[in-house]
C-alpha cells in the first residue's frame, strides 16, 4: 500500500507546522508552515520583524513555540533544550556570535561535546580535531588562541567550524556573511556547496539577495511573522523577491544622489591618532554623503571613534560648521553636535534592557530638563514623532529594545541622534543585517539628512551600498586615506584595488 | 580594528600569572628585609595558618569561576564545626561518622544554595546572604559557646606531620591539586568555565548550566565541611564563631588570585597564591605588631590595588 521509496523522496527532512511565537508586545511568528527537503539549500528571506531569527531559534531548541510543531523525517519533535536539537542533528550558526572570549578556539568548538579519555577531557584530541577542521576550511587559526583575541571575521569562522563539527544533517545559518569580506564570503559559498554535496540540508537567512541567488535552491519569504510563499529560485527574479518581501515595487535600490553641494560641514586637517591614523584630511560638505571604504582593520571605525571623542587625538584640527572642536570624550562630541551610529548596536548603540523611549531620549535628556526634572510630555512627543517618521515597528514606546528586530533597533539608534539635533552623523555599517525595506528607509533618511545640511559620513563594507549612496568615496588602508573617488564614477574593482593596495584585478565573487 | 593585540595579550598574561610573580617578589623582599622572617619555623607557621582559609578558598574558587558566589561559607563552617564536635563527643569511634556528617551537611548546604540560585533564578549574592542569615539565626540561638569535644586522636589532622610537613598543608595542596584536575581536565570543569564566561552561550551550546552551577555550589559546601573538620581538629572543639571572616577572606583570596568576580577564567593555583599572600601579610602584621584596625585597612588596600591592576585597560 505505502510505497516507501516514494515516501522517502517526498517526506521533507524538516517540516514546520503552524508555528506561532509571541513576546511581550510583539508577535514574532504567526502560524508559519513550510517544508525543507533533504539536501537542499533553503533560503529564508524577509524584512525586519519578519520572524526569521525567531524561527531559527525555535528550530535550534533555544525557544519553544507557543503553538505548532516541528517534524523531523516525518516524526513530530519537541526540543526542550538546545542540546536536544543538537542531538537530533540540527546545528546553528548565529548572527551574534555565541562564543566565549576567555576560552580557546578548540574549547569553544567542542563546548558541550568535549572528547573524553577516561574521566578526563582529551585536550590533545580536541586540539587535533580543531586543527583538522580549520584546515578543511582553509583558514590559519591557532586552535589554542583565545577567541577574544581573534578578529571578527576569524571568530565567524570559528562559529562555522563549531557548527560543522557537530556533523549535523541540518545546518541553520543566520546572516553568516554579515561581517565577512568578499574573499571570506567566497570561502563560505564554497563551503555551503561542499556541505550540500554531502547531503546536508541548509536553511540560510540572508539579506544579500545576490548570495541567495548564487547558492539557494528554494526560498521561503516571511513577512511580519507570516509565511508568504515558498518557491524554487529558478522560478523567481530579484524583483519578485523584493516585491514579495515588502509588498511594493522597489525599482531603485538607492535614493538619488545629491543635487546641490554647499559649504563644508566637517573639515578634518592632518589628523594623527595613536600611531595608527596618519595624516588624515578630508571634508564633508552640506548636502553630500561621504562614504568610507576599506578592509577590516584599515582604521575606519577608529577614525569614527576619534571624531566622536572616543579615542585620544594626537594632533590635527577638526572643524564643524566653521567652529573648531576638540572632543575629548563622547559627551563633548555630542555637545559639539556629533552623533555616532556604531556598528555594534547591541553593545554600543542601545541599552537593550531599556525601553524604546528611554533609549531614544538618552543623549538629549539635557534638552528637556529643568533643575534635573525631565519634562515627560516633551519627551513623549519627541519619541512619538521620531518613531513615526522613522517607522519604528513596535507595539508601543515601552517595549524593551532587546525585543526589537535588527532594523527597528537601528532606527531607534538613529532616532536618538536625531533628537540631539546633531550636525554631523557618522554611520558605521548602518544597514548590516537589516532587510531591504528597512535598508531603503534608512538610506532615504540619510539622504534627507544630508540635504538638510547634516554632515553624513558613512562607513560601509557593502560595496554596492558605498557606491550607491556616496557622493564621494574615501578609501582607507592601514590607517591612511589612500584614495578618493567620485561616487558616480567608481567601480567595485577600483575601490577594492585601493583598499588592498594592489594594482591587479581582483575577481569579485559576489558581483553586484 | 587593526590595533596590535600585544597589549591585550600582556594584560591577559598579567591577570593569569601575575599573582605568582607578586608572591615570589613578596617572599624575596620579606626574606631579605624582614627580621625573623626567614626561618623554618616561621615558614611552617605561615603555611599552617594558611590552611583553613586555603581549604575554604579552594571551594569558593569553583563558584566564582562559574560566575556565582557563596557568602554563607563562614556560618556553614561554624555550624558544621559545632555539629562535628558534638558528634565526636570525645570518642574515637565517632570520628568516621562525624567526618561523614560534616561532609554531607556541607554538600547539603551547597545543594540548597545551588537550587535556589538556579531554579528560582535569584542572584547568588542575595541567596547566600539569605542562607547565611538563616543558618546564623539557628546557630546563634542555640549556641553561644564551644560545644562538644574532639578526642585526642583527632589532633593528628591539625598537629601531625609527614616528614616535617604538617598534615594540614599536605591536605591543602592535595585538595588544590584535585581541584586543579577537576577544573582543567574534566568535562564539569570545562563547562563551569563556560557558564562563568556566558551562561547563555553555554546554554545554547547544550551545557546543562543549572547542574553545573549546583555542582559548583555543592563543591563549595564540601570545602566548608572540610575546613570545619580541620578547624575542629585545630581547636579541639567547635564553636559558633570559628568560621567568622572566612566568607570575605575566601572571596578576597580567589579574586586576588586572578579569578574575576564575573568568572570564566583563572584557576585554583592563583587562589592558593592569594591565600599565601594573605597569610604572609598576616604574618608581617604580627612581626611588626600592627594592630587589628591597621591590618584591616592594609588588607582592604591590597585587595583594591590588585584588582585595579587586573582591570587595567590598555588605552587603544
Amino acid at each position: 500500500m505505502i510505497d516507501y521509496t516514494d515516501n522517502l523522496q517526498n517526506t521533507p527532512i524538516l517540516a514546520i507546522k503552524g508555528v506561532t511565537k509571541t513576546f511581550p508586545g510583539v508577535t514574532a511568528l504567526a502560524d508559519v508552515s513550510f517544508d525543507c527537503m533533504a539536501g537542499e539549500v533553503h533560503a529564508l528571506v524577509g524584512e525586519n520583524g519578519a520572524g526569521k531569527s525567531t524561527l531559527l531559534k525555535i528550530l535550534s531548541g533555544a525557544y519553544r513555540p507557543d503553538q505548532g510543531t516541528l517534524a523531523l523525517h516525518g516524526r513530530d519533535v519537541i526540543f526542550r533544550h538546545p542540546s536536544e536539537a543538537q542531538a537530533a542533528g540540527i546545528s546553528i550558526i548565529y548572527q551574534e556570535f555565541n562564543l566565549l572570549p576567555d576560552r580557546t578556539v578548540a574549547q569553544n568548538i567542542f563546548l558541550g561535546r568535549e572528547p573524553m579519555r577516561g574521566p578526563f577531557v582529551d585536550q590533545a584530541a580536541m586540539r587535533h580535531q580543531t586543527a583538522a577542521l580549520l584546515d578543511s576550511l582553509n583558514v590559519a587559526i591557532d586552535p589554542a588562541a583565545m577567541v577574544g583575541s581573534l578578529r571578527i571575521a576569524q571568530q565567524q569562522v570559528v562559529e562555522i567550524a563549531k557548527a560543522l563539527s557537530l556533523k549535523a544533517n541540518i545546518v541553520l545559518m543566520d546572516e553568516p556573511t554579515a561581517a565577512l569580506s568578499l574573499h571570506e564570503v567566497d570561502h563560505l559559498m564554497t563551503l555551503v556547496r561542499r556541505l550540500k554535496a554531502r547531503g546536508i540540508t541548509i536553511l540560510y537567512i540572508s539579506h544579500r539577495l545576490d548570495e541567495v541567488f548564487a547558492i539557494a535552491d528554494r526560498v521561503t519569504i516571511l513577512k511580519d511573522g507570516h509565511w508568504v510563499t515558498t518557491r524554487p529560485l529558478a522560478e523567481v527574479t530579484r524583483h519578485d523577491l523584493v516585491r514579495l518581501m515588502v509588498g511594493r515595487e522597489l525599482d531603485t535600490y538607492f535614493p538619488s544622489k545629491a543635487v546641490t553641494i554647499g559649504e563644508p560641514v566637517l573639515s578634518v586637517d592632518h589628523l594623527f591618532v595613536s600611531d595608527f591614523l596618519k595624516d588624515i584630511s578630508f571634508t564633508v560638505r552640506r548636502g553630500e554623503i561621504v562614504g568610507i571604504a576599506g578592509l577590516e582593520g584599515s582604521g575606519r571605525t577608529f577614525l569614527a571613534r576619534a571624531l566622536f571623542g572616543a579615542e585620544r587625538i594626537g594632533s590635527g584640527t577638526l572643524t564643524l560648521n566653521g567652529k573648531t572642536i576638540h572632543p575629548h570624550s563622547p559627551r563633548e562630541a555630542i555637545d559639539a553636535g556629533v552623533g555616532f551610529i556604531s556598528e555594534d548596536r547591541k553593545h554600543e548603540g542601545l541599552a537593550l534592557g531599556l525601553s524604546i523611549r528611554a533609549n531614544m531620549a538618552l543623549p538629549s535628556l539635557d534638552r528637556r530638563q529643568r533643575l534635573g526634572w525631565i519634562a515627560q510630555s516633551m519627551e513623549r512627543q519627541t519619541v512619538t514623532e521620531l518613531s513615526r517618521s522613522l517607522e519604528v515597528r513596535a507595539a508601543n514606546e515601552q517595549v524593551e529594545a532587546q525585543y526589537l528586530s535588527g532594523g527597528n533597533q537601528q532606527k531607534v539608534v538613529l532616532a536618538k541622534w536625531l533628537a540631539t539635533e546633531a550636525k554631523l552623523l557618522i554611520f558605521d555599517e548602518p544597514t548590516r543585517g537589516i532587510d531591504v525595506g528597512a535598508k531603503a528607509s534608512i538610506h532615504q533618511l540619510m539622504r534627507d539628512l544630508a540635504a538638510r545640511g547634516v554632515g553624513v559620513l558613512m562607513i560601509s563594507s557593502d560595496l554596492p551600498e558605498i557606491i550607491g549612496m556616496s557622493d564621494r568615496i574615501l578609501v582607507m588602508r592601514n590607517g591612511s586615506l589612500v584614495s578618493e573617488f567620485m561616487g558616480a564614477d567608481s567601480s567595485e574593482q577600483q575601490i577594492m584595488q585601493a583598499a588592498t593596495g594592489t594594482l591587479s584585478d581582483e575577481r569579485l565573487a559576489v558581483a553586484s | 580594528m587593526g590595533r596590535p593585540v600585544n597589549a591585550a595579550a600582556l594584560a591577559t598574561r598579567l591577570r593569569d600569572q601575575g599573582i605568582f610573580g607578586i608572591l615570589l617578589l613578596m617572599v624575596i623582599v620579606c626574606v631579605l628585609f624582614v627580621p625573623n622572617f626567614a626561618n623554618h619555623d616561621n615558614f611552617v607557621n605561615i603555611l599552617k595558618r594558611a590552611v583553613p582559609l586555603g581549604l575554604i578558598a579552594i571551594g569558593q574558587t569553583f563558584v566564582i569561576v562559574g560566575g556565582s558566589l557563596d557568602l554563607s561559607v563562614d556560618v556553614a563552617i561554624s555550624a558544621i564545626a559545632v555539629l562535628t564536635s558534638l558528634i565526636l563527643n570525645g570518642r574515637v569511634e565517632n570520628i568516621v561518622p562525624a567526618i561523614a556528617v560534616a561532609l554531607a551537611v556541607g554538600l547539603l548546604i551547597g545543594l540548597v544554595n545551588g537550587l535556589i540560585v538556579t531554579k528560582l533564578k535569584v542572584n547568588a549574592f542575595i541567596v547566600t546572604l539569605g542562607t547565611k542569615l538563616i543558618l546564623q539565626g539557628i546557630l546563634f540561638s542555640n549556641f553561644n559557646n564551644f560545644a562538644g569535644k574532639a578526642p585526642i586522636e583527632f589532633d593528628r589532622l591539625a598537629y601531625g606531620d609527614i616528614a616535617g610537613i604538617p598534615f594540614g598543608v599536605i591536605l591543602m595542596f592535595a585538595l588544590a591539586a584535585t581541584a586543579f584536575v577537576v577544573l582543567r581536565l574534566t568535562k564539569f570543569g570545562h563547562h563551569l568555565y563556560a557558564v562563568g564566561g556566558s551562561q547563555e552561550v553555554a546554554r545554547l551550546s547544550g551545557v546543562r548550566t543549572d547542574r553545573v552551577l549546583i555542582g559548583a555550589h555543592m563543591l563549595t559546601g564540601l570545602g566548608a565541611g572540610i575546613a570545619a573538620i580541620f578547624i575542629v581538629s585545630l581547636l579541639r572543639s567547635g564553636g559558633p564563631h570559628v568560621g567568622d571572616g572566612y566568607d570575605l577572606d575566601s572571596i578576597t583570596a580567589v579574586v586576588v588570585g586572578g579569578v574575576p568576580l564575573a568568572g570564566g577564567r583563572g584557576g585554583v593555583w592563583g587562589t592558593i597564591a592569594g591565600v599565601l599572600i594573605l597569610a604572609i601579610l598576616s604574618n608581617l602584621f604580627n612581626i611588626f605588631n600592627i594592630g587589628a584596625f591597621a591590618q584591616q585597612v592594609l588588607s582592604g588596600a591590597v585587595l583594591i590595588l590588585v584588582v585595579a591592576v587586573y582591570s587595567f585597560r590598555v588605552r587603544k
